[in-house]
């Protein structure tokens, strides 16, 4: 019996380990919907939402793990990215109308980064008047953050009125490209793109660069970072900025996806974000991607297959992992 | 030796000694107001704050054994309190207003958040406390769209009305005099209204007295020496995740009881009423605002939060409609934006009152 | 009397509501390898811990080089020379060796004689360079800790019980290792193997309770028997 475990579980090594399952589920997910276009289909919207999702996990993720903070006032980034991106869009509707593809772009590069100026600057003043007194005190922490989310909550139905709000796609990202009989909406490959860029540049910053080498070991042991001579607290500010601003990138992108938000759309999604980041493991980006990934495949999968248990699938796949890999499936090395 | 909470503390100095006493004097008072509500205030609205204001300080005291005694940050606490009132509100709709409906279904409701308070705790209380907080956040979130979403038994969003036990109908006379009618005391009538709010009113009050037996019991100066130093207690010899689990345990069983007697008084059970996000932050804002770590502190935050919550609204209607001709400032005084408020209170509570008001008073202190 | 790189007069430190030092003076002369000795809790961690600003000190003066340190931040005592090697090594278990390295130097190059002369040292460093650390044995993680350490000149080099867990091959290559970094810097070591510190030291202090005991040269420390039973006792009681 253990050594069968034991063959069971160097297959599952040789094959990519924890990073196969993806594509695990993918595999199984096939004979299980039936129709190969409407696979395809799953797949590629599932693959969308994770990289959306990605894109407000992954920041959540490396801020604690640097840091040991949970902010429950994430979502509210991802909130206003989304609105901030929808309005900036209604401003250039029309940029956004226009048959030019620069325009379209210029358009949407405006409203992302509008949501992403958004948050940096929030990060910053988040990370320095809300968080910073409460350091280490992981009960006050989170209820200051809480406190933090219901006003930015309350500002948004303020600012933006409590109707859900209809959001524009540019041109050039409406529409679907059609493969056979399988037909891809376009602004899931673009949503899918962005996030993987997104990954890519995390990935590359973490590994290639000093600030990476700096967060990276900041995240496993911070006191040594600091006997080493570093100022740990320069490092966690860049982070907690840059991760509000791909929160609200991540906001941005959901709020072209959805079509209509309204100002309840942050702390949905927190949900499934706080999914993500316990399925992947706190504090690696690579843990976030998988957790993201699994989450948003399962998610469309189950929607078509079972239509009812699709919120419940995310939690059973928690519950799974957490049975088998209590820390998620890639934590960073704690020490 | 009754090693409590209270008597842990080294010096008692008279000003503290004045501050427990104002504070000892202001629970009093509100417990002695609660007791005798339907006779000083008869009207319909009195009432629901009244009774609000019982089950929310079971449901408050409940997660102060939690964040408070324990150390533990949980977002499920509606959850339970949910589980309770749908399991009473789903039997009284499928049995029949019967005494049977809810003890069957509000006992079922209690035995399940139990089974998955134990689930829980056993899988992610080994873990950090913030892991926890997450776990227990997603599950609640998937409990409450499954009660939105399994409208087959749960009628989803809208929820379920129902009828309650005949001794609790308006027109039940406990009491009749000598022409039939329903006799009455200081005015008011002796009919199954009243004894459904002393139903809820004695429900509350035993569980609440419980909760403070378990506090002053030994398991809790285990808890507290846990919240103060897990590592230490474990080398003494304590399981520290056992002890979590039970009080996870004990927290959701208690919570469930006050969801059973809320179903049973609302005669309606919905996700709004019972699983919504917004009572969650509720029963934080009232645990943090009454100071956490003090039993007597959750009376005192349930009531000031229920207060505000029925009369803050009409006064910054009247403050909005005041200020109409200045910018801007009627849009945050609107009645609906009365959280945007609550919300700076609340941050600005936990940074410079973490004790809350009873935990000031009595000089707990911070931990 | 020789200069004095290191002073600490009267500290107190206390941690959360437990008071542990209660007044630690201490002169460390420039050069050569001061031993700092106690039992368990008596509080030599928290006298390391404390001069590197990782926890406060409540009263009392640290003064580094004629500079007051004691309430600098702990990045700015490091970049003032001194290293500090932790109890449990500090290594960053998820970074490769190569990277462990790259930290601890001042702008991420190294100076390739300090290099050879750490791969001299301990040639395990040179094998496993581009190995993650946690892949190392207990003893390599030391000397990699150590080598950390040492990668940078430094004017002052903290060690906490480096022996700890350690089997007498890898102790003796350690004694050869301080031997060799003495010669250039000061080492503040903390130790509770007399044996270990008494090969390496110069100067030694007894710390007990949160208080220093006993200050004074190691040479005579060693050849008062009757004075080290009454001073380590207890230690040696725990240790053999």
């Amino acid at each position: 019996m253990a050594s069968a475990n034991k063959t069971m579980g160097g297959a599952f090594e040789r094959i990519g380990g924890v990073n196969a399952l993806p594509v695990i589920l993918m595999i199984i997910a096939l004979p299980l919907v039936g129709s190969f276009s409407s696979w395809m289909t799953l797949t590629v919207a599932g693959l969308a939402m994770g990289m959306m999702i990605f894109l407000m996990a992954s920041g959540l993720s490396l801020i604690f793990g640097l840091m040991d903070v949970l902010n429950f006032g994430h979502s509210a980034f991802i909130s206003f990215g989304a609105f901030i991106a929808a309005s900036v869009l209604a401003a250039l509707a029309f940029w956004v109308e226009s048959d030019s593809v620069l325009l379209n772009f210029l358009a949407l590069f405006l409203a992302v980064s509008a949501a992403a100026l958004f948050g940096l600057i929030a990060g910053w003043f988040f990370e320095r008047v809300i968080i910073k007194p409460v350091y280490r005190d992981h009960l006050r922490q989170i209820l200051i953050t809480i406190g933090a989310l219901i006003i930015a909550e309350q500002l948004i139905l303020t600012i933006w009125g409590g109707a859900p709000i209809p959001v524009e796609r540019p041109a050039i990202l409406q529409g679907s490209i059609i493969i056979g009989d399988v037909a891809i909406e376009i602004y899931r490959i673009f949503a899918f793109l962005l996030g993987l860029a997104a990954f890519l540049a995390l990935y590359l910053v973490l590994n290639r660069t000093r600030v990476g080498l700096l967060i990276r070991a900041g995240v496993e042991n911070r006191e040594m970072v600091e006997a080493l001579g570093f100022r740990i607290d320069r490092v966690f500010i860049a982070v907690f900025m840059a991760g509000s601003a791909l929160a609200a990138i991540g906001g941005s992108m959901w709020a072209g996806y959805q079509g209509l938000i309204s100002a309840t759309l942050g702390s949905e999604l927190m949900v499934l974000v706080f999914i993500v980041v316990i399925i992947g493991g706190l504090g690696s980006i690579e843990g976030s991607l998988l957790g993201a990934l699994l989450v948003g495949l399962l998610g469309n999968y189950v929607a078509f297959i079972f239509p009812k248990l699709s919120l419940a699938s995310n939690m059973l796949l928690m519950l799974i992992v957490l049975l088998w890999r209590p820390w998620g499936l890639r934590p960073a090395v704690k020490h | 030796m009754p090693a409590t909470a209270m008597s842990a503390v080294p010096h008692v100095s008279g000003r503290t000694r004045t501050g427990r006493l104002v504070i000892y004097a202001i629970a009093l008072a509100i417990g002695l107001a609660l007791a005798v509500a339907p006779f000083i205030f008869p009207d319909v609205r009195s009432q629901e704050v009244a009774a609000r204001i019982c089950v929310f300080i079971v449901l408050v005291a409940s997660y102060d054994l939690l964040i408070g005694y324990t150390g533990i940050v949980s977002f499920a606490h509606t959850m339970f309190f949910g589980l309770g009132a749908y399991g009473a509100a789903i039997a009284l709709k499928q049995m029949g207003p019967g005494w049977d409906a809810v003890f069957l279904g509000g006992g079922a409701g209690i035995l399940a958040a139990a089974v998955l308070a134990a689930l829980i705790g056993v899988l992610s209380l080994r873990v950090k406390a913030i892991f926890f907080a997450m776990v227990t956040l997603a599950a609640a979130s998937v409990m409450l769209v499954l009660a939105s979403q399994l409208s087959e038994i749960t009628n989803g969003e809208d929820g379920l009305v129902y009828a309650i036990p005949a001794l609790f109908k308006p027109a039940t006379k406990l009491l009749t005099n000598a022409n039939g009618r329903v006799e009455t005391l200081f005015g008011v009538a002796l009919n199954g209204k009243l004894a459904l709010y002393y139903f809820v009113f004695l429900t509350s009050a035993a569980m609440f007295w419980l909760l403070t037996r378990i506090v002053r019991s030994p398991l809790g100066s285990v808890l507290e020496a846990i919240r103060e130093n897990e590592m230490r207690t474990e080398a003494l010899g304590y399981r520290v995740v056992a002890y979590r689990t039970a009080v996870f345990v004990i927290a959701a069983i208690v919570a469930a009881i006050a969801g059973v007697v809320w179903a049973v008084w609302l005669r309606y059970t919905g996700p709004a009423s019972t699983l919504s996000f917004s009572i969650m932050i509720d029963i934080l804002l009232m645990v943090v605002i009454g100071g956490m770590g003090t039993m007597v502190g959750s009376i005192i935050g349930v009531t000031l939060m229920s207060l505000a919550q029925y009369y803050l609204k009409d006064l910054m209607a009247a403050a909005a409609e005041a200020t109409a001709s200045i910018p801007l400032l009627p849009h945050v005084l609107e009645p609906d934006r009365w959280l945007l408020w609550l919300g700076l209170l609340f941050i600005l509570l936990v940074y410079f009152f973490p004790a809350g008001i009873a935990g000031t008073l009595m000089r707990k202190g911070a931990h | 009397m020789s200069e004095h790189i290191l002073r600490l007069d009267d500290v107190h430190t206390d941690i959360e509501q437990y008071h542990i030092l209660h007044g630690v003076t201490l002169d460390v002369p420039q050069g050569g390898v001061f031993v700092l000795l106690g039992r368990n809790g008596a509080g030599k961690t928290t006298t390391l811990r404390t001069i590197m600003g990782l926890w406060r000190a409540r009263k009392g003066a640290i003064v580094f080089d004629h500079h007051d340190i004691t309430a600098a931040h702990t990045s700015d005592i490091a970049r003032q020379g001194i290293a500090y090697v932790p109890e449990n090594m500090g290594i960053f278990a998820g970074l490769t060796v190569e990277e462990n390295m790259r930290l601890a130097s001042a702008n991420g190059r190294f100076d390739p004689a300090r290099l050879r002369r750490i791969y001299d040292l301990f040639p395990a460093m040179e094998k496993f360079w581009t190995k993650p650390a946690g892949t190392l044995s207990g003893g390599q993680k030391q000397m990699l800790a150590i080598s950390r350490a040492i990668i940078e000149p430094r004017r002052l080099i903290l060690i906490d019980e480096p022996t700890k867990g350690l089997a007498p091959a890898i102790i003796r290559a350690m004694i050869d290792a301080f031997r060799e970094v003495a010669k250039e810097t000061t080492i503040l070591l903390v130790e509770q193997n007399f044996l270990f510190a008494s090969s390496l030291g110069s100067n030694v202090a007894v710390i007990d309770d949160g208080r220093i005991v006993h200050h004074g040269t190691m040479a005579a420390l060693v050849e008062d028997k009757a004075l080290q039973t009454q001073l380590l006792s207890l230690s040696l009681d725990a240790h053999q």
